[in-house]
Parts: structure tokens; C-alpha cells; sequence
């Protein structure tokens, strides 16, 4: 359904004035440490850092030496010390044991802690516990949010993901809600505000009591409406194999930072290169969104016109050789540059995954989906433990068997826990725990047959009556409904019919066609809607939390199709996948929307599961 | 708990002790510095003032040149919010009570609160609250009233709530009976910031006996969460054990006792640690894990122990690259098919033995073996794997896992054709044989099958796929010319 009419989509608001201002307030943090300092940085901040800020701008601050922290003691021989940190408890009490160790030697020097985002309540305990209050001064860096790209801002806080839904502590609540203030002081006024998860609420009512605090001007606003959405609403899409370009870059290579290291295989040199991948590199903005099979025949379409293009100043006479080498030939060589990387990154990437049985894996993964020939899927996964191959991948099986089917038969949870321990190693029985605790890895409790009936009473019973049933199963346990959900919102296209990757018809295509993301499908779900009308069985399955605001008064004014009401500004908290990002951008595109993303950190199968280990 | 990813050390000049610099400081660096520039990323960086004019005037910014010491961000950031009239955002308050599994217990004033809240119709929390508060501990009449204005405005869990979050002065001294911690800690869950919680209940832990302290939160899913997590990064691992006893959350209690092992870094201490470990409540199946964990760690002791001075000739061949000390069941497995293949049942570091002690599956255990006996190219070992002789003494090859994964098991460890054709020989699918042969080029196992087949148009089309001449070459134009072969195309 292409609507030729909604290619002129709006442009999007420049972000780059969430730097300056990270920028500016960092500056002047340090200037009220005046003097001569080191910069103790924390290891995680540093690519934060490097995107907003360089070493320049620090030395003129009168930064004298800049140091990793390594939760090692120190060699400095300032007199002033600095540490740029997240509130984490370990550092904290690192910071207290280098400023003991200086008081047991006598040494005076002056400290400073500079936490970002915020400070917290127990950092400031450890101070005072190890007797260093007063001696350590401390400060806030705002610094919420990066802009990662044009249409991507990372908070870059990826412990939201397991403090939040793992330890279920609050903690970052109130900073998402800070940061959805930030952006509506910039941005907004924002007109609507929809939701789901419970976190997603949170951060709403956070942000709302700030907004009742502070007083607002009135502007024109460049992003009208606002979608915040849970993690936990949709475990399976960050589960699945990555296929789009950019996705499956960030699960081979790790983008970091939106940077990514090519190693010696994809530069056929012996060295690696860091690259910035972001809309401002044209091979790479033309493949990040595509599926994988489409870029190899792009990439060598777009050698051919490089090389004709080269090839142009053959027969040119010496003021036209001049005009081209001063014209051309240096866009032309930063074209090649690019695309012989995207090329090797191409190459490596099928490497590596041809060498894993990647098809048969994928294969597996649609089954799942598609709830079809699950012993098969049983099998496989039970063979991918017994040869030992990643322990992550089996682990990412094991959690998609468990959500699409509801939770695993009891005997099949013994035995495939029992040979995943025996091959991955016992202490694994935490991460089982952890797993079982987030409800991404459960065993079927009796009870569980309900959500059969359940389903079958919805239809019989009228809707009210159902409710209250729902109500009383839910309490149950959190299931995942994952199947009822598929068949709701065709998650799942008919398999019989061929899809063309290469004219993508939904965002199914991101995966093969094979499935639709849930958390988008709901984004675009309630845009269609302008709530949540309609969705109520939906989101009881979901397990709630869902909402739908609009501004009062005045807020109602914006009736009429605005550019700020065909922004939406989504806000995944626990974390987004790349191929998320690829199917809001092909939603905008079909829909004349712009969707920008932003998230508490970029995220993918890897990195989740990596946060569920506890050691 | 460092969360810091290792990789980012690669990013950045990782130094010991020793500054680092934002440059990359080998040549490495122009060529990062050119692609960066080619990426056009970091302009932000270099030149810091040209793309940013616009956005300076859409928030009426002063735009003071960057680094001048007199700029302040504070002055700046108020001044975006000052301009402009103020103008009524009027966002909706939304529920956002946490769904707690139980609720309303006779100790919490506060889930009676919460109960009518959520239902609508009732004052807003605040004013519930202070009412009762200031009903209930009024203050004695004769203070001044400055003062006692001050009072109440400290008695006020919510005030109190409120300048906890916003950063400001506050004190939690006052909040003395039960009832008015419980109120506050309550009003802190209410406000969902985990902060102000953990900071509450800091204060909950200083100022009231543990046994109280758990009674209350067993009731409050929220605030304990914060506390267990509290506890869990101070690393007061023994409160967080008797907290979780004092709950009857025997099995995570275990669990979270069985996890200090990771923190024991010599052997022999862990295989003790693991020893105490075994009394512990965990679930039945757990249980067995860990009396597995500590059998394995113990055997594995005694192999490492013997293994390091071992001479025998396999070990001057191939020298261990590691120790075994913690490796998985399944490694341990493969090592002692690897080094100890044939030994006999009794010895500890016997594939039979550990087979039978960690209850190995067949096929896990042919699988295993099969792996390192070809690792070692002992291809006599890995047809004994699968021979299985009948009543009549003939041997026929049998194996629990597919034929087509023992050939791709053969062939990634180099297995030379004749090996790989034999194996290929009993993959059944006929298909998949084909596929497999194409892969590995084993031509035999192709010409063979169309043979068998009787697919005399197949025959001829591979042979253009073999060198001519060659042997394939003669056997397929043997076979063609076979009048005897009965072709059914």
C-alpha cells in the first residue's frame, strides 16, 4: 500500500543540541573544580563521551590527564582529582578507597565526583559509611540522552534492562521520566501520550509531576506524540535472529555507540577499523534497513557504477582530468572506501554465518513462531546444546521455545536444563533462576491449561464477565499468551505465500517475512486507532498497563494533521533492537509518519541474555 | 558489580596506570581519523559551532561562544523554561499503583489507601495522608508557628517523598513509630522511585530490628524487591540469606547462598564450599546439580593433580592448553576421551566413569567421543564407536545421532574422503546424502547413489562436474555403458 502522497514525510528536529547541551553542563561541571585536574572516566562512559565531547574541550577545562577507571589504585600525582561516573556502588567504593589510602599516607588533595545521569541515595551512604563525606564533593551530569543518529537517541543505560525487570528496582524510573522531560522542554509541547508496561507508566507519572512543577512556554512543537513501551511487553522480537543489515551488524560486530570495530576479516589488512555507521555514510544509510539477501546484489550493483564512473576519465582531456579530480574523484574514492568495507563486512558476515548452520537455525526460529513442528524444534535445540555450540544461542531457543509455546512440558524443562548444565557448566543453575524469575524460561504449570479455556470462555461469555475471569487467571502467572497474541494480530503471515523481500509488503520482512514485530505491530495498532480501542483482549493477554493521554486545554488545539502530530517519538525502556528500528522507519515511510526512537540502550538478543547471567 | 562491557577497553587506549589520550595514538589513527571524517561525524566535534546555529535560536539561546568560563548551562536551561507564557500542559494523572499479588494486610495503613485510590472517587493521596498525620501526631500546641509549621511539613510523608526526590534538605529522624516509617516507605512505593525507596529503606534497615523490618516487607513485593537488591550490591550476603529464610523463599535462599562459590577462586576451597552446599533446601532437580558440581569439581582435582606430571605419550603429543579444574561436565567428557580413552571403568578419569556417574545420554556420549577421537584422526576408534555386532556376529553400523551430523562432525575435523564416503554411505535420506557428498565432493557416494537410483540422466550430468579422465570420469563411463544396468531414464 504505497501512498505516493505521504513521501513528504516531515523532517525530522535536529538533535544535535542535546550534545551541545551535555557538552556545556559537563563544562561547566569541571570548571567549578578550577584548576589543574585528572579525569578518572568511567570504562562505559567513554564512547558517551567521545560522541559530544573530544579531548580538546577537556584540556581546556584544565584537565591535565585523563585515566580509565579501572577499580585499581591509582597513580596520580595531581592534587586534584576528578571521577566521571555512573552511580554504581562498586565505584563509589572504589573512589572512598583511593581517597582512605591518600589519608593513611597523609596526602591532601581535593575530590570530586561528577554521577551521571543523576547521583543516587546509596552512593552518597557508602560515602558517609567509609567516612569520606565531606572529603569528596559531589555532582550531577544530566547528560540523559545521545543522539545516535537522526532518528535514534540512546540514554545508553543498558543496566535499566536488569535492574528494572530483573531485580525490580525502580531506580531508573524516574530518569527515563527526566529524559522524556528534557525532550519535551525541547520539543514538545507534546500532544498525546500512549503507553504500555508498567515501567512505561511510571515513567509517564514521573514526568507528568515534573511537568507540573515547572512552568512551560508555549512553542511550536516539532513531535507531537509520544509512545512509551515496556520491554517485557515483547520479549520474542529481541529474541529472534537479526536479518536486516544494520541488526545483523550488531549481532555479529557489536555496534557500540553506533561505531563499529571491522576486524582484520573485513578489511583484508592486518588491521581493524572503527567505523561511524549512521545515516551520514550513503553506501551504509541505502542497506542498514534492508534484508541481508538484498545487499550483496545492491553492493555490486553499486560497484559497477563506481567503476563507470572511474572510469569516465579515460579520454578526458587535462582541464576536464583537472575538473574531476577536484570534483569527483574524492567523493568517488570515500564512495570506494565505504563500499569495500560494507563489502567485507558482507563477506565475513556470511562466513561466520554459513559456517553455523545459520538457514537450519533460522529455519527452527520461524517454527517456533509459527508454533509448527515443535519436537523437531525440541530436537534441534537439544542437538545445539549436546554439541556445545554458544551458549548464548541455546540459551535464546530455550527462552523462544518458552515463550511462543507458554512454557515448557515439565519433562522437557528437566531434560533440557539438565544437558544445557552439562554442557555449559552447573553454575548455569543461576541463570536458569533468572530467567525463570523474568519469565522468559518457565516450566507449564498445571494451571496452565486455563489460558486454553480462557480463550474459549472469552468467546462464549460476553466481554464483561470475561474480564473478570481474565482477572482471576492472570494473577495466575505472567504467561505470554504468545500464540493467542499471533493469531490476534497476524504476527504470523500465511507461510503458503511467497514474500518478496525485495518489495516488502510489512514489517514482516525484517524477519524473512516470517514475522511481524509485536512491539511495533502495537505501535502501529494504537496509531491507527489513536488509542487502544478495540485492543482490549490484546492487551489483557499482554497483561495491561496500557494508557492513552491527551493534553488538556489548550494541548487540544493541535486537532488537524500538524508535522509535529506525524512525529512520534517512541521510547523503549529496557532496550531496542536495530530491526526494530528498521520496521518503525518502513511503518513511517508506508503511513507519511517519522518515528523516532529512543531508548535506554540499543539492544539484541546477546546483550539481553548477557544481562541475565550473574556471573 | 562493574558492568562495564570489556570491549569498550579495546575501544579506548587501555592503559595501566597510564594516561590515555582521546587520539588514537598509532598510525591506526589516521586512517580512523579519514574515516571518520568520510562518515562526516564527527564535524561536531572538530568544528563545534557551525551546524548547532539553528537550533540556538529555536530555543532563544544566547549562544555564548563554548568553553568561556562565564557561560552557565543552569542559567540557560532556566532560561528556555522562563520565556514564553506559561501555558497549561494539563497531562492526566494516570493509575499507576503497582500490582502487588497481595494487598491490604492489617499492617499497612497505606494498602488501604491504595485500595480506594485505585478505585477512583477517594482524595487524592497527599491529602489523605496529611490528614491523618497531622490528626493523629499533632504537635505539642505551645511550639511557636513558624515552627510548627515546620513540624508538619516534616511529619508529611509525602513533603518528605517529595524533597527527597527534587534533591532537597529533608530529614527521616522524625519518622519514629512503625506506623510512620511504614506510612513513608509506603508513600516512597507510591512515588515509584526507586531511589527515594532504597533511601528509605536504608534508613528502615538503621533504625529498626530485622525481624521487624522483614515482617513489613514481606507484604510490600515492591519495597522488598529494592531492599533484596540493596543487599544484593552491598554484598551483605548474610542478612539477604536470613531475610530470605525469615520469608520462607527457601530455594532462592539456596541458590543465592550457592552462588558465593563463584567468589572462591582456590579449588579446594570450592570443592569444600560446594561440600556445605549440598544441605541446602534447593528444588530436588537443583539439588542433584549441585551434588553433581561437587562430585565433578572433586574428580576434577584429582584428574588435574595426576594430569599436570603426566608423561604418558598422548600428553608429549598433544600438551593440555588449559587445566581442567571447572570446565563443564561435558568437556570433562571430551578431555577424558581425548586423553584417557580406554582406560578402564574403575579410574576416575575413565569416559566410562564419567559417563555413568553424570548419567550421560548415548547420544550425548557418542557425540562426545566421536568428536575427540576424531580430533585425533584415531578413525579405527570412531568405526568401533558405532559398530554394533548382531546374534550372528556380523557388525552393522548404528548411532543414535544422524549419519549426516557424523559426517559433518568427521569432515570439520579433516577426516580424509575414504572415511567421509563411508559414513555418507548410511545417511538415509537420499537427498540429504547427495547434498552432503556435493558439499564434501565425495564423488563416489554420487556416482554410487544414481546408480542405485537407476538415474541414468543424473549420471550423465554430473559427469560434467568431474575432472575428465579422472578416475569418477572412468567409473561413471563404466557404468553407462553397463548394458546390464536396467536405467529407468
Amino acid at each position: 500500500m504505497a501512498h505516493t502522497g505521504w513521501r513528504d514525510a516531515p523532517d525530522l528536529p535536529d538533535f544535535s543540541l542535546l550534545k551541545r547541551l551535555a557538552r556545556d553542563q559537563l563544562i561547566y561541571l569541571l570548571e567549578q573544580l578550577p584548576g589543574k585536574k585528572d579525569l578518572f572516566i568511567e570504562a562505559d562512559l567513554m564512547s558517551p563521551l567521545d560522541r559530544i565531547a573530544n579531548v580538546t574541550t577537556l584540556k581546556q577545562h584544565e584537565v591535565d590527564k585523563l585515566y580509565k577507571v579501572e577499580h585499581k589504585p591509582i597513580v596520580s600525582t595531581s592534587d586534584q582529582l576528578c571521577f566521571l561516573i555512573r552511580p554504581r556502588v562498586q565505584t563509589v567504593k572504589w573512589v572512598c578507597d583511593i581517597v582512605n589510602a591518600d589519608k593513611a599516607v597523609g596526602r591532601f588533595r581535593r575530590y570530586k565526583i561528577i554521577f551521571t545521569p543523576q547521583k543516587f541515595y546509596v552512593c552518597e551512604t557508602i560515602l558517609e559509611e567509609q567516612g569520606v563525606y565531606g572529603d569528596v564533593t559531589t555532582d550531577e551530569w544530566a547528560f540523559y540522552l545521545l543522539p545516535l543518529d537522526d532518528d535514534i537517541i540512546s540514554m545508553e543505560l543498558p543496566e535499566f534492562f536488569r535492574d528494572n525487570f530483573l531485580e525490580g528496582d525502580q531506580r531508573w524510573v524516574t530518569t527515563a521520566g527526566s529524559a522524556l522531560h528534557l525532550l519535551h522542554t525541547l520539543y514538545g509541547p507534546f500532544n498525546k501520550v500512549y503507553g504500555i508496561g508498567r515501567c512505561a507508566k511510571m515513567a509517564y507519572e514521573s514526568w507528568r509531576e515534573l511537568l507540573e512543577e515547572g512552568e512551560q512556554k508555549s512553542q511550536k512543537p516539532d513531535i507531537g506524540n509520544v509512545f512509551l513501551i515496556d520491554r517485557d511487553v515483547d520479549f520474542v522480537t529481541p529474541l529472534c535472529s537479526q536479518v536486516v543489515y544494520e541488526g545483523l551488524v550488531d549481532d555479529i560486530f557489536r555496534i557500540k555507540c553506533g561505531s563499529v570495530e571491522f576486524g582484520p576479516d573485513v578489511t583484508s589488512s592486518d588491521k581493524s577499523i572503527k567505523v561511524m555507521l549512521n545515516s551520514q555514510d550513503k553506501v551504509f544509510n541505502e542497506i542498514r534497513n534492508e534484508h541481508f539477501s538484498n545487499v550483496f546484489g545492491f553492493l555490486s550493483q553499486k560497484a559497477r557504477n563506481l567503476q563507470t564512473a572511474y572510469d569516465k576519465r579515460r579520454g578526458m582531456d587535462i582541464k576536464e582530468m583537472k575538473t574531476f579530480v577536484s570534483e569527483e574523484l574524492k567523493g568517488l574514492k570515500q564512495e570506494h572506501r565505504l563500499l569495500s568495507l560494507h563489502i567485507g563486512a558482507s563477506e565475513s558476515m556470511m562466513k561466520k554465518k554459513t559456517k553455523q548452520d545459520f538457514q537450519e537455525l533460522l529455519k527452527t526460529e520461524h517454527s517456533l513462531l509459527e508454533g509448527f513442528e515443535v519436537r523437531e524444534c525440541i530436537a534441534f535445540i537439544e542437538e545445539h546444546i549436546n554439541r556445545q555450540v554458544s551458549m548464548i544461542e541455546s540459551l535464546r531457543l530455550l527462552c523462544l521455545l518458552s515463550i511462543t509455546e507458554n512454557g515448557l512440558l515439565p519433562k522437557d524443562y528437566r531434560s533440557l536444563k539438565a544437558q544445557f548444565l552439562q554442557s555449559y557448566g552447573i553454575e548455569h543453575l543461576l541463570t536458569f533462576a533468572n530467567l525463570r524469575q523474568l519469565g522468559i524460561l518457565v516450566e507449564q504449570q498445571p494451571g496452565e491449561t486455563l489460558t486454553v479455556m480462557e480463550s474459549k470462555v472469552g468467546k462464549l461469555v460476553n466481554d464483561r464477565t470475561a474480564g473478570k475471569l481474565t482477572e482471576t487467571f492472570s494473577s495466575l502467572a505472567k504467561k505470554s499468551n504468545f500464540r493467542a497474541l499471533s493469531k490476534r494480530l497476524t504476527l504470523v503471515p500465511k507461510s503458503d505465500e511467497e514474500y518478496d523481500l525485495r518489495v516488502p509488503k510489512d514489517m514482516a520482512y525484517i524477519f524473512s517475512g516470517a514475522y511481524v514485530p509485536l512491539s511495533c505491530k502495537l505501535i502501529e495498532q494504537v496509531l491507527e486507532r489513536d488509542g487502544w480501542m478495540g485492543l482490549e483482549e490484546v492487551t489483557r493477554m499482554i497483561n495491561g498497563h496500557e494508557f492513552a493521554v491527551t493534553a488538556g486545554s489548550n494541548g487540544g488545539e493541535a486537532r488537524v494533521k500538524t508535522d509535529a502530530q506525524r512525529i512520534i517519538l517512541v521510547m523503549f525502556l529496557g532496550g531496542c533492537t536495530y530491526s526494530e528500528i528498521a520496521a518503525l522507519r518502513f511503518l513511517g515511510k508506508e503511513k507519511g509518519l517519522k518515528f523516532i526512537v529512543v531508548t535506554t540502550a540499543i539492544t539484541n538478543s546477546g546483550r539481553m541474555l548477557e544481562a541475565l547471567l550473574d556471573h | 558489580m562493574n558492568r562495564g562491557k570489556p570491549d569498550e577497553d579495546e575501544y579506548w587506549n587501555s592503559s595501566k596506570f597510564k594516561a590515555f589520550t582521546f587520539d588514537d595514538e598509532d598510525d591506526d589513527f589516521n586512517k580512523l581519523k579519514e574515516s571518520k571524517k568520510a562518515v562526516n561525524s564527527i564535524r561536531g566535534l572538530v568544528d563545534e559551532e557551525d551546524d548547532d546555529d539553528d537550533d540556538v535560536e529555536k530555543v532563544s539561546w544566547s549562544g555564548e561562544p563554548i568553553g568561556s568560563i562565564s557561560w552557565s548551562v543552569k542559567e540557560t536551561a532556566s532560561s528556555i523554561r522562563s520565556t514564553g507564557e506559561a501555558r497549561d500542559q494539563g497531562f492526566p494523572k494516570i493509575d499507576t499503583a503497582p500490582s502487588l499479588p497481595k494487598q491490604g494486610s492489617s499492617y499497612s495503613l497505606s494498602s488501604l489507601f491504595k485500595v480506594k485510590s485505585r478505585t477512583g472517587g477517594f482524595p487524592s493521596f497527599s491529602e489523605s495522608i496529611s490528614e491523618t498525620s497531622t490528626r493523629v501526631y499533632a504537635p505539642e500546641l505551645r511550639k511557636p508557628k513558624a515552627e510548627y509549621k515546620d513540624y508538619v511539613s516534616d511529619w508529611n510523608p509525602e513533603e518528605t517523598v517529595r524533597r527527597m526526590q527534587r534533591g532537597k534538605v529533608y530529614s527521616l529522624e522524625r519518622f519514629r513509630s512503625l506506623q510512620d516509617k511504614m506510612l513513608l516507605l509506603d508513600q516512597a512505593v507510591s512515588a515509584h522511585d526507586g531511589n527515594v525507596i532504597t533511601a528509605v529503606l536504608i534508613y528502615l534497615k538503621r533504625s529498626l530490628s530485622k525481624e521487624i523490618l522483614f515482617h513489613e516487607l514481606a507484604e510490600r513485593e515492591v519495597a522488598l524487591r529494592h531492599y533484596v537488591h540493596y543487599l544484593k550490591e552491598m554484598g551483605e550476603q548474610r542478612l539477604l540469606v536470613e531475610l530470605l529464610k525469615s520469608l520462607g523463599r527457601t530455594e532462592d535462599m539456596a541458590l543465592m547462598q550457592y552462588k558465593e562459590h563463584l567468589n572462591i577462586k582456590d579449588e579446594n576451597r570450592r570443592k569444600d564450599f560446594l561440600k556445605n552446599c549440598l544441605s541446602l533446601p534447593f528444588s530436588p532437580d537443583d539439588s542433584t546439580h549441585v551434588q553433581d558440581h561437587y562430585t565433578l569439581l572433586e574428580r576434577q582435582i584429582i584428574i588435574e593433580a595426576n594430569d599436570k606430571r603426566a608423561d604418558a605419550e598422548i600428553f608429549k603429543k598433544y600438551p593440555r592448553k588449559a587445566s581442567i579444574l571447572n570446565m563443564p561436565i561435558i568437556t570433562t567428557l571430551y578431555y577424558s576421551c581425548f586423553y584417557h580413552y580406554g582406560e578402564s571403568d574403575g579410574t576416575y578419569s575413565s569416559p566410562a566413569n564419567i559417563r555413568k556417574t553424570f548419567r550421560i545420554s548415548e547420544k550425548q556420549y557418542i557425540l562426545t567421543a566421536l568428536g575427540a577421537r576424531a580430533k585425533l584422526k584415531l578413525w579405527f576408534d570412531v568405526d568401533s564407536l558405532f559398530n554394533s555386532k548382531n546374534w550372528l556376529g556380523y557388525s552393522k553400523k548404528r548411532s543414535p545421532i544422524g549419519f549426516h551430523r557424523v559426517v559433518d562432525i568427521l569432515h570439520k575435523n579433516n577426516a580424509p574422503v575414504q572415511v567421509l564416503q563411508e559414513y555418507l554411505c548410511l545417511v538415509d535420506d537420499t537427498e540429504l546424502k547427495i547434498g552432503l557428498a556435493q558439499k564434501y565432493k565425495c564423488h563416489g557416494v554420487i556416482i554410487n547413489t544414481y546408480k542405485d537410483l537407476k538415474d541414468r540422466q543424473q549420471l550423465i550430468a554430473y559427469r560434467g562436474k568431474v575432472e575428465r579422465g579422472s578416475p569418477e570420469d572412468r567409473q561413471i563411463e563404466e557404468l553407462l555403458n553397463n548394458l546390464q544396468i536396467r536405467w529407468k531414464n
